[in-house]
């Protein structure tokens, strides 16, 4: 049953769409992240403008958020205040990117800077990944291994404005989440992404708030920064398709609580080798795309 | 040449104006609107019409007239990047065309020029800086990308004859047919020169609520915006509410 996308403007197999966000949302309930840096590739894959495919992302990711914070809430592992002050770094950087994905939208680079991006980003994580799984299944087999220090004192405890984070037990410039979020919030916006797979890394080891809050605390502002670029890139680019998001996140939605049933009965090394090499393989595939020459160097850019 | 207008020329006058001076051809279409709808995967359309007297016909099918941009890749650090933008205005969305016989036999290139018998006499040579070379690679590139895409389809359809005066032809709108006013035009042609024509309009246009989805989207992005969080928030906390419990 084809269905025709209204602002992707191409027409779609349901049960494709269905299917992908079952999949994705499969992976991203068994790997506990937030599927966004895998979907949008697979749309662009798919034959959906990247334009199309990041604005669309952002808003599915929003509900993914909505659902995730809901839980870690009742368990009492959102730090509020940290939250609204990555945010307000978060609203700034993804106003900021919204307004820069128009710029390059409209000189004809946003595609190549989407795809670069998805290179940088994936390969890094990937291989931070990779490393660390390879590194954390040799431990378990060696576990006289050192352990690593977990908070230090830098450079980054001398800014101003420092402020209590009761929650998160820290007490820390609030120039630092702020500039956190601003980073996050541009990527959210040039990626489609919710930036949880550098928020939660830049939380931890940056910030160094505790483990336990760091993911609700990341899906309550991911939330509002997502909601400020479906809307901002609704307004400014017209990229937000609904009716594609609204596909994406009913399979998404199913596919998240059988992915995390399954994810509970497998080993965390194993699976973030798993994940990890599943991050290359998409960053590998955009590279290929990217440096293979092309059938035709001239294309069309814009129709009307 | 004089004519007397028979019943249906006189019918399609009524309905679509006044008649060409020289209307010894006809031409109507099987369909006047072509709805884009959920399921829209292309689709052929009939055109049909009368011609007085032995006569070459050729039938174009001409979409609206838009602004195209093209981009020409370079090799960068390993990377192909868009390194080059040329913009053609007025630019044809949409071109195909049917004849009687070879294009080539029924006309000569300066009538074809004349009457705009075939998509690189409706592309203009951008305006740009450059040499003609150039520029004409530039019109190359965008026919080549053009017919690539089925928007300007290469291949000439037959136009046959049933009969010593009426004629139909077959021509196909792919699934991403541009939206708009097309004009669909009959040419008769006598010793490789162009007689009289006909033109009339067609209407591609979307509807149904994708049609209306995308309107919005377009007209009210602002409320199209908050609707899509609004509708997203809903679904996560129905999610939560599904499942979150467990």
């Amino acid at each position: 049953m084809q269905i025709y996308l209204p602002i992707a403007e191409i027409s779609v197999n349901v049960f494709w769409l269905l299917g992908l966000g079952g999949l994705i949302g499969f992976l991203s309930g068994m790997f506990g992240v937030g599927g966004g840096f895998l979907m949008t590739p697979a749309l662009i894959f798919i034959g959906v403008p990247a334009p199309v495919a990041v604005g669309t992302e952002a808003n599915q990711i929003v509900a993914s958020s909505v659902s995730g914070v809901l839980a870690h809430w009742r368990r009492g592992n959102v730090d509020f205040k940290m939250g609204f002050v990555l945010l307000l770094g978060g609203l700034l950087g993804s106003t900021a990117g919204v307004a820069l994905f128009a710029l390059l939208q409209q000189i004809g680079q946003i595609d190549l800077v989407i795809r670069l991006c998805y290179v940088v980003f994936l390969g890094i994580i990937g291989g931070l990944m990779l490393i660390e799984g390879v590194n954390a299944l040799r431990r378990r087999q060696n576990p006289a291994a050192e352990r690593r220090k977990l908070h230090q004192h830098t450079w980054i405890h001398g800014l101003p404005l420092k402020t209590r984070f009761r929650r998160s037990r820290l007490y820390i410039s609030a120039l630092l989440p702020i500039g956190v979020g601003f980073l996050v919030g541009v990527l959210a916006a040039i990626m489609g992404v919710g930036g949880g797979f550098i928020m939660v890394p830049a939380m931890i080891y940056l910030l160094g708030m505790p483990t336990a809050v760091v993911v609700g605390t990341s899906l309550f502002q991911i939330i509002f920064v997502t909601a400020n670029v479906t809307i901002l890139q609704a307004t400014a680019n017209q990229t937000v398709d609904v009716v594609l998001a609204l596909m994406l996140l009913s399979g998404a939605v199913i596919g998240a609580q059988l992915g995390a049933r399954v994810g509970t009965r497998l080993h965390g090394e194993q699976l973030r080798i798993l994940l990890a090499l599943m991050v290359l393989m998409v960053c590998a595939k955009l590279v290929y795309d990217l440096t293979i020459d092309p059938a035709d160097i001239y294309s069309i850019g814009t129709i009307g | 040449m004089s004519s007397r207008p028979n019943a249906l020329v006189l019918l399609l006058a009524v309905v679509f104006g006044p008649l060409p001076a020289a209307a010894n051809c006809v031409l109507d279409i099987s369909d006047h609107q072509i709805p884009i709808t959920t399921g829209f995967a292309g689709r052929d359309v009939l055109l049909f019409g009368t011609v007085e007297g032995p006569s070459d016909v050729v039938v174009t099918l001409r979409g609206p007239r838009t602004e195209v941009v093209m981009f020409r890749k370079a090799q960068m650090l390993g990377i192909w990047v868009n390194a080059d933008r040329m913009p053609f205005k007025k630019t044809p969305s949409f071109f195909a065309m049917a004849s009687s016989r070879p294009i080539e036999e029924i006309a000569s290139d300066s009538e074809r020029k004349l009457h705009q018998l075939g998509a690189e006499y409706l592309v203009d040579l951008p305006r740009a800086r450059g040499s003609p070379g150039v520029r004409e690679t530039w019109k190359q590139a965008l026919l080549r990308n053009m017919a690539d895409q089925g928007l300007y389809p290469s291949s000439v359809q037959n136009v046959t004859f049933l009969g010593q005066s009426l004629f139909r032809t077959r021509l196909t709108l792919p699934s991403n047919v541009p939206t708009g006013e097309y004009q669909a035009s009959a040419f008769c042609l006598v010793d490789g020169k162009v007689q009289s024509a006909w033109t009339i309009p067609l209407f591609v246009e979307k509807v149904g609520v994708e049609a209306e989805i995308f309107d919005f989207a377009h007209n009210y992005s602002l409320l199209y915006g908050l609707i899509a969080v609004l509708l997203a928030l809903m679904a996560g906390w129905m999610a939560h509410l599904a499942f979150g419990r467990s």
